[in-house]
């Protein structure tokens, strides 16, 4: 490797740089705030080297890696949703018994996976970053162990990544067994000439669907989502729900148009399925939810159908909209998750949407912020989430996929109907004998973190909602350049 | 610019008024009120200083600023007189909902009042805007601060209400962004140019099966909100639950973004399409018109039964622009606005009654008149309004509707006529209920104070106006209801001679106009033509 490498892996060094720091300090002595301040200084010295990069072009590094406008995207955005999930998890941290500093190593090393998904482009890079990914996850689901459904979270993640993983390994050899290569570029000049794939290399595809469709956590491989989500601590469930989502997508996003897999039809086939069963299935069983962050799981579990109808779409505007519709995505689950985590108190997460009773009149401006992120995520205008259904129905109706934009017009209407449940209850009226429960604050110090975030992603969401133009720049400047 | 502030008044009004209420309660009502007032004025004075449009064109006043020029969307703001009068229709609902709220609504006032604010707006953004994407987003802007009003203060069952509210215009109206998107890319793919501005958009050529569809999507969105029956559902329920004001403002106004959308948007957009679909609305509009009479009827909830006339008015409005004449659509027009008046009365006064009785059961009211005999006289005003007694705005609305769609279809127009009859028995069946028979409660009812007067005789002059002389407000909106008929008026002339005599001299005197410039232009609305010449002998 030469130093140019090493420039361009900037972010990437700074994040390993700070396990170790991270590692160090812990071995010398535990301090919260001291693991906090590095976490997070780490994600803003990550993101700020990003700026750097930004006119990158397209630069491999050796065959396993590339950075491009893509990858310097989607590592600036996964940058920035940690960093504010670090900062979320302060204040829900400070709460708590347990030991709380190796959390911060975890979602570093998270992260750091993450960031490998999106700008590999070789199959070695692809698993490695995954499993980064995968097994800081399963500390991180099961951080808070003493709780009632962290081991079980904990283990079902466990059981069923290793089980995907395995698929997935499985799938890349069936395809290295047909093309004789790993690298994307190499396996999408071994299959240009084919029209129809054959069988061995369609299994392997297959495969590696089962695999990247349960990080996904796509129906049919959705199963966990409701559980882990519920048993995880909520900045862990947002971070899962974001960036380990948003890191897959990427590099799904990367493979596919690399190989062109648009061509193959029976690859577009059997995502058309897998969209439209997530987009049903996820809706239709939170509408059986009464536990906020369960109808939060199948919520995302339907968001990543609508994201696979913009995916579908294949082309330019359709990896445009898959990417705005992310940002507006990550900002609202980060949002959603942070209310949440904010709400919680040391026994339990505020999970039940009786905690959320009457919140409007107890704490109006959580309320608001819920509702705007709840509202985002219905797709309702003033909302960045507007502005991405809108642009993943632009793209869909671009490349006339009709059934695909019917069914997600049809399920926006269902979702709205769970989403407004919880503003419903949010609004209701106070029982005037539970109404006043009084609740030890932080210190303000604290507290102020969360309130910090939080307001920086509600102005966020109405400011892409209001004026979109700004994101939709910088995402068409920096994809445009990495158009394979 | 003065269309942007409108619109940023109310938001801003809203925002503050929702502010302020920590400090106090009553300063929102004041600033609710004074924002109101404040765009009200403003419009007044427009429609006042008598704005003459450009020559050949509708338009007042138009605004232009590119908002997202990736997608082509841009904030297109544009006033005619349709939008004129609509927006004066808008502003003065809004104002009697913020005086018919001051006692009404007692708990969470500032949050209140934002709402009302920002419905407001909404509407209004709906009236001016003349692009496809900003109308979808005002569209929706409406809808969360309306199923607020229902869901927080509305009655006993306010929770269904609002969802169901919510549901079935959420639901057509993303129909309707499918329809709206589809269009934006058939006109790209044919011009090159990708945009969603309106005018742009009319000059797209649509394949019929292409136009048919895209022309069912845009219905559903209009045809829930108006509503036509297979669709109405949620309105008896919205309507009957909302707090007055939310009612006053579902009626007067909501409903009217539905006709407004048909008139600005589908007519001229699918000239061919809706010519074939034409015999199936109007039928749907007849069968809405008598279903909603006999319903109407049958209820003995007062607020249902109101509901239920509207879903009965409201069938003469698709009836009226199906018809594609000028007649019809002027009448239409009327409609739009007096049935904006009559209803909004109506629940006004169910929510005098509501207030002093706490319910809204007609089977419990009776012989009121004895003691509350200025809310009878008022309360007969608007029941006579509404079974279409002469003399007062609705008649002139449905007689102009009904002269229009004769021309188009005689059967309909015949049975269309007799729900009028209808009209009279369940109008006739509110007062005797209510005002007439024995008095059965035990304590005297109190009589209108004077805050209530004081919103009951604006809306009796008003409709009494409309009644007797409609005149200027057919002159402001005629342009632009000819400007929407433009497609038709070729097929239209073999078919009815009467409107394209009026369309000659029309073209006669605007070509005139254009050597003598703006005085001329009040001549063309003066000069005499067969739609004024009739309406003032009918005048009693």
């Amino acid at each position: 490797m030469t130093l140019t490498d090493f420039q361009h892996l900037m972010p990437l060094l700074i994040l390993t740089f700070a396990v170790l720091v991270s590692m160090l300090v812990i071995a010398v002595g535990r301090n919260h705030k001291i693991m906090y301040v590095i976490t997070a200084l780490s994600f803003l010295a990550a993101f700020v080297s990003l700026f750097e990069l930004r006119d990158v072009g397209r630069y491999t590094i050796g065959p396993l890696l590339v950075m491009d406008g893509f990858g310097v995207f989607y590592i600036g955005m996964m940058l920035l949703t940690a960093l504010l999930i670090s900062m979320l998890s302060y204040a829900y941290f400070e709460q708590r018994e347990e030991r709380k500093e190796e959390y911060y190593i975890l979602l570093l090393l998270a992260t750091i996976g993450a960031c490998v998904l999106v700008i590999s482009t070789h199959f070695a890079s692809l698993f490695l970053g995954l499993e980064i990914l995968s097994v800081s996850l399963y500390g991180l689901i099961a951080y808070l162990r003493t709780r009632e459904r962290s081991d079980e979270a904990g283990i079902k993640y466990l059981i069923l990544a290793a089980f995907s993983s395995a698929f997935l390994l499985f799938g890349m050899a069936l395809v290295y067994a047909s093309t004789g290569t790993m690298e994307f570029a190499g396996i999408a000049t071994a299959i240009a000439s084919f029209t129809e794939l054959p069988l061995l290399l369609l299994t392997g595809f297959g495969m590696m669907i089962v695999g990247i469709g349960f990080k996904l956590s796509v129906v049919p491989f959705h199963m966990w989502a409701p559980d882990v989500y519920e048993g995880a601590p909520a900045p862990v469930t947002a971070f899962i729900a974001s960036v380990s989502k948003g890191g897959v997508l990427g590099v799904l996003i990367r493979f596919f148009m690399e190989v062109d897999g648009f061509r193959y039809p029976t690859l577009v086939l059997i995502f058309t399925i897998v969209a439209i069963a997530s987009m049903l299935a996820g809706n239709l069983l939170a509408l059986l939810q009464r536990n906020v962050k369960r109808i939060l799981a199948y919520s995302s579990i339907a968001h990543l159908g609508y994201l696979l109808v913009a995916f579908l779409a294949g082309n330019q505007m359709g990896v445009e909209a898959v990417t705005f519709y992310l940002v507006a995505y990550f900002i609202t689950t980060v949002g959603a998750f942070g209310v949440v985590a904010m709400l919680s108190d040391t026994e339990r997460d505020a999970e039940q949407l009786e905690d959320y009773r009457a919140l409007f009149w107890r704490r109006p401006w959580t309320a608001a912020v819920f509702t705007a992120m709840l509202l985002s995520l219905a797709g309702i205008p003033l909302t960045a989430g507007f502005v991405g259904k809108f642009y993943i129905l632009a793209a869909g109706v671009n490349t006339q996929l009709w059934l695909l934009v019917v069914m997600l017009a049809l399920n926006s209407v269902i979702g709205l109907f769970y989403y407004i449940r919880i503003v419903a209850v949010m609004f209701q009226q106070q029982e005037a004998e539970t109404a006043i429960q009084p609740r030890s604050r932080l210190r303000p110090s604290i507290y102020l973190a969360s309130v910090g975030t939080l307001t920086v992603l509600a102005l966020l969401l109405v400011y892409i909602g209001v004026y979109p133009s700004g994101l939709l720049q910088i995402i068409q400047g920096l994809i445009a350049t990495a158009a394979p | 610019m003065i269309l942007v502030w409108l619109i940023v008044i109310l938001m801003a009004g809203g925002v503050l008024a929702w502010i302020s209420g920590k400090v106090n309660r009553a300063l929102s009502r004041w600033i609710a009120l004074a924002s109101v007032l404040a765009v009200f004025g403003m419009t007044l004075y427009l429609w006042l200083s008598n704005p003459i449009p450009a020559p050949g064109s509708a338009w007042l006043i138009q605004f232009n600023q590119p908002w997202i020029p990736q997608w082509g969307i841009s904030i297109s703001l544009a006033l005619d007189g349709l939008s004129l009068i609509l927006l004066l229709l808008t502003f003065f609902l809004g104002l009697l909902s913020v005086l018919i709220s001051w006692r009404e609504i007692q708990s969470k006032v500032a949050f209140f009042h934002f709402n009302l604010l920002w419905v407001l707006a909404g509407i209004t953004g709906v009236f001016l805007t003349m692009d496809l994407f900003l109308f979808y987003f005002f569209w929706e802007v409406m809808l969360i601060p309306m199923y607020f009003l229902i869901g927080i203060w509305g009655h006993e069952n306010r929770r269904y209400a609002a969802f169901k509210f919510f549901l079935f215009t959420q639901a057509s109206g993303l129909l309707m962004l499918l329809a709206i998107l589809g269009l934006y890319f058939i006109h790209g793919n044919q011009t090159g140019l990708y945009t969603f501005s309106y005018f742009e958009l009319l000059n797209t050529t649509l394949a019929p099966e292409a136009a048919r569809l895209l022309m069912f999507g845009f219905l559903a969105a209009f045809l829930v909100k108006l509503p036509v029956v297979p669709f109405h559902s949620w309105l008896p329920d919205a309507h009957s639950q909302a707090p007055t004001a939310g009612s006053v403002i579902l009626a007067g106004l909501l409903l009217k973004t539905g006709a407004y959308g048909l008139l600005r948007f589908v007519l001229p957009l699918f000239p061919t399409a809706t010519v074939e679909f034409a015999p199936w609305a109007m039928l749907l509009g007849v069968v809405g018109i008598l279903y909603g009479a006999m319903l109407a009827f049958s209820q003995t909830d007062l607020k249902r039964l109101v509901a239920y006339t509207s879903v009965s008015h409201m069938g003469f409005v698709i009836l009226g622009v199906f018809s594609f004449n000028e007649w019809a659509l002027q009448g239409v027009v009327m409609q739009m606005i007096t049935h904006g008046l009559s209803t909004g009365a109506l629940f006004i006064i169910a929510g005098f009654l509501y207030e002093r009785l706490h319910t809204r059961d007609i089977r419990q009211m009776g012989g009121f008149w004895s003691t509350a005999p200025k809310m009878g006289i008022i309360a007969l005003v608007f029941v006579m309004a509404s079974l279409g007694l002469p003399g007062l705005g609705n008649f002139i609305a449905e007689f102009l509707t009904l002269v229009g769609s004769w021309q188009a279809n005689n059967w309909l127009t015949v049975f269309a006529t007799i729900g009028i009859v209808l009209a009279t028995i369940y109008s006739l069946r509110i007062m005797q209920k209510i005002f007439l028979e024995e008095y059965k409660l035990k304590q005297t009812l109190p009589d209108l104070n004077a805050r209530e007067m004081l919103i009951a005789i604006p809306m009796v002059v008003l409709i009494f106006w409309l009644g007797l002389y409609p005149q200027p407000f057919l002159d402001t909106t005629r342009p632009s209801v000819q400007e929407q008929l433009q497609a038709y008026t070729g097929s239209d002339k073999e078919r009815e001679p009467i409107a394209r005599a009026e369309e000659s001299t029309e073209e006669l005197s605007s070509e005139k106009a254009e050597d003598a410039k703006p005085a001329s232009t009040l001549q063309i609305s003066k000069s005499p033509n067969p739609l004024i010449s009739k309406s003032s002998n009918l005048k009693p």
